[in-house]
């Protein structure tokens, strides 16, 4: 079973580094979903190397049901605001090349800084590090080019999941897994909030 | 019976039923202080691990509950702290009603109350750092309420408190290996630039600041001051936990002057930043950048000789007092912009221009709290300001000279609120508009300003 895990790892890496810059680029909100969602198989592979299986399900199930969340959230909001996902996209076509180029800097700074990282981290694998930095470096891009709130729920989770696949292999205490998957799904909540809350009756 | 029963479980569901039943505003306020209060008594009163006789009954509070076999522990010895958290709350429940803070605002702030406290007591005390993430999860609501458009400050505020949380985590694993290598001065250094960053992000350190002055601008303004009063407090608390836990760290030559350095960089850039500004909510974020300074340069203060035991004690004293202030002035200064803000429904400059004309108890309460907060003679913040003055004028005169500029910009920036506040267009007469429970607490407040000013130890 171990073997199977290594063996998947670095299809994982290309997998998660396939979905991180296709969410980047994505224009689509439903596409956005549908890649985060698969991303967290990637993330599942990536955390499975360390921990049980049934400790890495739950970071696939929590994973998908955020993505559930989000993406219930954000159909509700473009049928109450249709034009709100394009007015924040308006500048698309050149920011679609530009993202591209960041997203390859990223890449190549991920690419000679995760040797360091095993060498630091004793227990993570480079599959590992790789996969885990790439999120990271995807996610905090994200997060530093836009302001709305699926993407930069999107980027946030994307984050976070690079980090865990990072911590997995340094703690494998169920606490820990339990309260991530906590704020996995409390950041997706928080993220359908942020997309419902102009459109939702004023509490007074 | 455990004391995180009390303290944590307990309140936590009073959170949850209060927000179930949150449509009796008046009910949920009145409610939520009294619980509070009541909690913060329970905490100054009741002692941990002791028989306690209350009439034919005995009863003893142990100090640890297990949770998945991790533990929340509330010794004796954090009663002071416990109690400080509930009665802070209170104060800001009582305050409520007065400000139209919403219905929400009790509710979530308990719930915030409880993840926090759960935070300063959870072992291993690394888990606290996902308890902090989700109390900043909860104030969301609270800093967007429903109806109003979603601001980037919003945005930022989840994005740096969240990116705090895997740096505290990493920390956490690297200062366990330290426990076993102690030597390993690379470690070391990685574990310490990961703290950095894990701190700075979560107190809002220059220069992930930015959210501040943005939220102040978009929220509620006692919401906001709400969430800064409670969020870098606890967390403050948490980093000294730190300190205490690890007396490497306390030994570490680099720390104190990191610590002071950022502190002078924060209140020097909010102290300049609010001499400029042209908006009272703006106003309030720059406010608390100064003073979020002035708590890490109080920190910075401490030695890490352990044959200084008492100057570190009469610290630890002042960084306390800084909270109170905090809280007081933050407070009082929210709760006017609240009315200012009802009434006129914006806080730029051009728009509460001769405000202080129809409203004078309000423009002078926010007046008297923003000169509290820069550390003005006589009201709240200067005790703890002025302490702190002088052991840093011993340290450094330099520094303590960039301290005082960026407090007399803040300063500056209260008297330029003066100004704009007082001045009208036409020369409108004088007249009093308050009235109710808005007035009661602006003159409750602003007379603990003075007397706490006045009489710091009393």
């Amino acid at each position: 079973m171990a073997e199977l895990w290594i063996a998947a790892a670095f299809p994982a890496v290309i997998w998660v580094f396939l979905t991180s810059v296709s969410l980047l680029i994505s224009q689509n909100w439903r596409w956005i979903v549908l890649i985060l969602a698969l991303q967290y198989m990637g993330v599942f592979v990536l955390t499975g190397i360390h921990w049980p299986l049934e400790m890495a399900v739950v970071k696939l199930v929590a994973g998908w049901m955020a993505t559930i969340v989000l993406g219930i959230a954000t159909g509700e909001a473009t049928i109450l605001q249709p034009q709100s996902w394009r007015e924040a996209e308006y500048s698309w076509p050149s920011s679609r090349l530009f993202r591209l180029l960041a997203a390859g800097l990223v890449s190549l700074a991920v690419f000679s800084v995760a040797p360091k990282v095993v060498a630091w981290m004793p227990g993570v694998s480079l599959a590992q590090a790789a996969g885990g930095l790439i999120l990271l470096g995807m996610g905090l891009l994200h997060l530093g080019l836009t302001a709305q709130p699926l993407r930069a729920a999107a980027g946030l989770l994307t984050a976070l999941s690079g980090f865990e696949i990072l911590y997995a292999a340094v703690e494998s205490s169920a606490l820990v897994a339990g309260l991530l998957a906590a704020v996995n799904l409390g950041l997706a909540l928080v993220g359908a909030y942020l997309l419902l809350a102009p459109n939702l009756e004023e509490a007074g | 019976m455990s004391a995180p029963l009390i303290w944590i479980v307990f309140p936590g569901l009073v959170a949850v039923i209060l927000f179930i039943i949150r449509r009796w505003e008046r009910g949920i306020v009145i409610a939520g202080t009294a619980i509070c209060a009541a909690l913060a008594w329970l905490a100054w009163k009741l002692p941990i691990n002791e028989v306690v006789e209350a009439g034919p009954w005995s009863i003893k509070v142990s100090d640890t509950l297990s949770v998945f076999g991790r533990q929340f522990i509330i010794e004796d010895a954090n009663r002071p702290i416990v109690a400080l958290v509930f009665l802070s709350a209170a104060f800001w429940f009582g305050g409520a009603l007065a400000s139209h803070a919403g219905k929400m605002f009790v509710p979530l702030g308990l719930g915030i109350v409880t993840l926090m406290t759960a935070a300063l007591s959870v072992e291993p005390f690394l888990y606290a750092a996902l308890l902090i993430e989700m109390a900043a999860l909860v104030c969301v609501p609270l800093l967007a309420p429903p109806g109003k458009n979603i601001g980037l400050g919003i945005i930022r505020f989840l994005t740096f408190q969240t990116l705090g949380t895997p740096f505290i985590l990493f920390t956490g694993w690297m200062l366990a290996g330290l426990d076993v290598n102690p030597g390993d001065q690379s470690l070391i250094f990685r574990a310490g630039i990961l703290m950095a960053l894990g701190f700075c992000f979560l107190l809002a350190v220059f220069p992930f600041h930015s959210w501040i002055p943005m939220l102040a601008q978009d929220a509620h303004p006692y919401a906001a001051a709400f969430v800064f009063f409670m969020l870098p407090g606890i967390v403050s608390l948490f980093g000294l936990g730190f300190l205490e836990r690890y007396p490497w760290i306390r030994s570490l030559p680099s720390l104190y002057p990191l610590l002071r350095s950022a502190g002078v960089l924060m209140i020097l850039t909010g102290g300049i930043w609010a001499a400029f500004q042209r908006h009272l909510g703006r106003m309030l974020g720059y406010a608390v950048t100064v003073d979020i300074g002035i708590s890490l340069l109080a920190a910075g203060l401490f030695t890490g000789d352990p044959s200084s035991t008492g100057e570190n004690a009469s610290l630890q004293s002042i960084f306390f007092s800084l909270l109170i202030a905090r809280g007081l002035g933050l407070g009082v200064w929210s709760l006017a912009l609240s009315g200012l803000k009802r009434h006129l429904g914006d806080l730029n400059y051009k728009t509460v221009q001769g405000a202080a004309r129809s409203y004078p108890i309000t423009a002078g309460s926010l007046i008297l709290a923003h000169f509290s907060i820069a550390g003005f003679p006589l009201l709240g913040g200067f005790p703890t300001h002025l302490a702190i003055w002088e052991h840093l004028g011993q340290i450094s005169p330099l520094l303590a000279f960039w301290v005082v500029t960026g407090c007399a910009g803040l300063l500056t920036g209260g008297i330029r609120t003066l100004a704009v506040l007082v001045m009208g267009q036409e020369e409108e007469p004088w007249q009093f508009q308050e009235k109710g429970i808005l007035l009661f607490f602006l003159i409750a407040g602003v007379l603990a300003l003075f007397l706490s000013g006045m009489f710091p130890r009393g």
